[in-house]
This record gives C-alpha cells, sequence and structure tokens, in this order.
C-alpha cells in the first residue's frame, strides 16, 4: 500500500489534478495542510519565516 | 481648465496642498500612456515633502485567527470557511520577531491582532510583550489591535507603544459591501481618539476589492481629511474561503495610478506599500512605486502570508540610492 500525500495549500490529495496553481502560490504561502495527512495546521508566519504543527505529525518551519 | 498632471505639479508640488476629490478621480482615470509622468510627479512630491528616506517595518500576528468581524478580504474572520486556524505568539516568539525585524534595519516593529478589539487578556499579552521588546530590541513598537476604548488607548500610550494602526479599509459609501459587523463610523472615532493621545494614527485601506474609481478617490480624500501620519496602502490578494475571495487581481496599472493617486491627495504623509504588492505589482512594479511616491515598506512576511524575501528589498532601496529612515529621527 502507498501512502497518500497532500497538497499544503489546499489540501486535496496532491495526486489529483489541478495543483499547478497551488505549486505557485506556496512561493507566497506559508503550507495550511500537512502534507502527510492533510490536517489543517496550527500556523505562525513570523518577518522572516514561520512554523506550523500538525496535530498528528508535530512541528514544520520554513 | 488645466490638465491634471500640470495641477498637480503647481498645487501639490510646488504649494503642498493635496489635491481633492474631484482631481483625484480624473488621477485614477488617466490613460495608461500617461502613468509615467503621473509617477515622475508623484515622487517628486515625495521627495520634495518628505525626502529621500524609506521607513522600514516588520509586522507580526500576535494572535492570528478566530477574528469575530467579517471584513470580507480577510482570512482570519472567523465566519469563513478559510483555512487559517487560529493561534497565539508567545511572549519570546514575539520578542524574537522584534529582534529580527530590527536585524534588517527596519525601525518600526508592529504588533498585530486579529480582533474586534482587545480584551483584558491580549492588553496584558501587550502590556509583557512591549516591555520585553524594549528591554531587548532598539526598535519602535506599533500595535493592531482593533477598535479601542479610551482607556485602552491611555494604557497603550503608558506602555510605549508609539504608533497606532487602525485603517478605514475602505471609503465609507463602500464600506457596507466590504464589513456589516462593524461600521466606518467606530473605525473613525478610534482613528481619532488615537490622534488626540499623542500616539502616531497609522490608518490607511485596501484598493481592488470591486469599488469604483470614485470610491477608491473617495478613500484617499476621507484619509486625506483624517490626516494620519501614515497610511498603509494594500492592494487586495484574494484569499480561499473569504467574500472576496473569486476577485481579480487589480491590474498592476491600477495599482500605481492608485500610489500616484494616494500621495497626490496627501503629500508629507509616509506612505507604505502593504500587503498584496508582490501578486498585484511584481518586482517591477515595485520598484516603480518606489518611485511613484511611496516612502515606506513593509519587509519580509505578512500576517498570515509570505513577502518578498526583505534581503531583496533592501538590496533594491540601496539600487535606488532611498536611504532607510534611522531610529533616532523617528523619536
Amino acid at each position: 500500500m502507498t501512502s497518500r500525500e497532500f497538497c499544503g495549500l489546499c489540501g486535496k490529495e496532491a495526486a489529483e489534478a489541478g495543483h499547478p496553481d497551488c505549486i505557485v502560490l506556496l512561493a507566497l504561502e506559508p503550507p495550511r495542510y500537512c502534507t502527510r495527512c492533510g490536517r489543517r495546521l496550527k500556523v505562525q508566519v513570523t518577518p522572516r519565516g514561520w512554523s506550523a504543527d500538525c496535530i498528528e505529525h508535530g512541528p514544520l518551519h520554513g | 481648465m488645466t490638465d491634471i498632471v500640470e495641477r498637480a505639479r503647481s498645487q501639490v508640488l510646488e504649494r503642498g496642498v493635496g489635491l481633492g476629490y474631484d482631481d483625484l478621480v480624473e488621477v485614477l482615470r488617466l490613460p495608461d500612456e500617461r502613468i509615467p509622468e503621473l509617477l515622475e510627479v508623484a515622487h517628486a512630491v515625495r521627495l520634495k515633502h518628505c525626502g529621500p528616506e524609506v521607513e522600514v517595518e516588520g509586522i507580526v500576528s500576535l494572535k492570528t485567527g478566530g477574528c469575530p468581524e467579517d471584513c470580507h478580504f480577510c482570512s482570519q474572520s472567523g465566519q469563513f470557511t478559510s483555512p487559517v486556524r487560529a493561534v497565539w505568539l508567545d511572549i519570546p516568539q514575539l520578542v524574537k520577531a522584534a529582534e529580527e525585524t530590527a536585524a534588517t534595519g527596519a525601525t518600526e516593529f508592529c504588533i498585530v491582532a486579529a480582533v474586534r478589539g482587545p480584551d483584558e487578556r491580549l492588553m496584558a499579552q501587550m502590556r509583557d510583550g512591549v516591555r520585553a521588546i524594549r528591554e531587548a530590541v532598539d526598535i519602535n513598537v506599533a500595535a493592531s489591535l482593533g477598535m479601542l476604548s479610551q482607556e485602552q488607548v491611555d494604557d497603550l500610550k503608558e506602555m510605549g507603544v508609539h504608533r497606532y494602526n487602525h485603517n478605514l479599509e475602505a471609503a465609507r459609501s463602500y464600506f457596507g459591501s466590504v464589513v456589516t459587523t462593524h461600521t466606518w463610523e467606530e473605525r473613525w472615532e478610534t482613528c481619532e481618539m488615537v490622534r488626540a493621545s499623542g500616539m502616531e494614527l497609522c490608518c490607511g485601506g485596501l484598493v481592488g476589492m470591486g469599488e469604483t474609481l470614485e470610491q477608491r478617490a473617495e478613500l484617499a480624500a476621507q484619509l486625506a481629511e483624517l490626516g494620519p501620519h501614515e497610511v498603509p496602502l494594500n492592494f487586495l490578494n484574494p484569499r480561499p474561503g473569504t467574500p472576496f475571495g473569486e476577485l481579480p487581481l487589480m491590474s498592476a496599472a491600477d495599482a500605481l495610478r492608485a500610489i500616484a493617486a494616494f500621495r497626490l491627495a496627501m503629500p508629507s504623509t509616509i506612505l507604505r506599500y502593504a500587503g498584496g504588492r508582490e501578486l498585484t505589482l511584481g518586482d517591477l512594479g515595485t520598484r516603480d512605486g518606489l518611485l511613484g511616491g511611496i516612502n515606506a515598506v513593509i519587509v519580509g512576511n505578512y500576517l498570515t502570508t509570505l513577502g518578498r524575501d526583505a534581503d531583496e528589498d533592501l538590496a533594491l532601496l540601496a539600487e535606488l540610492k532611498m536611504p532607510i529612515k534611522e531610529l533616532a529621527k523617528t523619536l
């Protein structure tokens, strides 16, 4: 069984068509969804970065 | 009747008197081929009445999301299906953000909360946060916490907050199409209280929200009447899940006309690039705006979205030979 991946911007399955805009927009957006489980993240944007937290998969930084 | 650009030159550049509503409508209706000369006049006005310096600011969200208000452009409203979740920043993170901002050469650090107005918990967090920042970082602290009572205005001044942001957001005639949970007049009242307190007033708005050119001119004229120390100019970045999420981006030409119009309405005000410029104007348009009336920038990221790399903006200012305003000159 292969694991599913999710779009960090819209939260839909990454394998679905229609994510080119999401990929472009992620240059100016922090992720809003966990790419491993598709859950909504708690996100804090700071002047020079961002941090996010998934209740299942823990912290992310960028 | 003289041409509007010539009128701007004689009235605003030479005499320092801002254009009124009718003239601003005319500016916003100028054809694309006249934008370069419009920007040239707006830039000359900025240089003569404000000087060559650029004020640099960083902003951070102390309390994100879960706002009870319904500002139709905002992803932080709890009334919409936006993906933004509620989160609070703690004091050590707040101080770190201020330090990062100061490291860019910025003189302003604005603490923002997505609220109707501050409650006791938020005011306590502000008290602790402002004190911690002032002990650790040499930077002016500003705040944006929604509508205030007179007591809260006095408390913020007492804490050492030197500038308070509260935008009109939109022209009075368009406000009801943007926000229904409070009134334009309530916003105006908070702005007047802030100004009367001796704190500097930062008050601007957004363009590209579906308003008419006349309403865009109206916003500029109403801001000029209010007379804030600083006007942040935002370009709508349509956020998913909000009522304005499907609106088209404003064109770069319209954005540049708006920048020039706001500068010609308010010759000596700090006019700041705020959110949305990356999408609306891109790199080239950002440069054009800095040569068309803008004299302040937010560097780095915004509240929920990412901005241009701060180093890119600072390099652009250096290339344009625009010195960054120093802290001593702001105190």
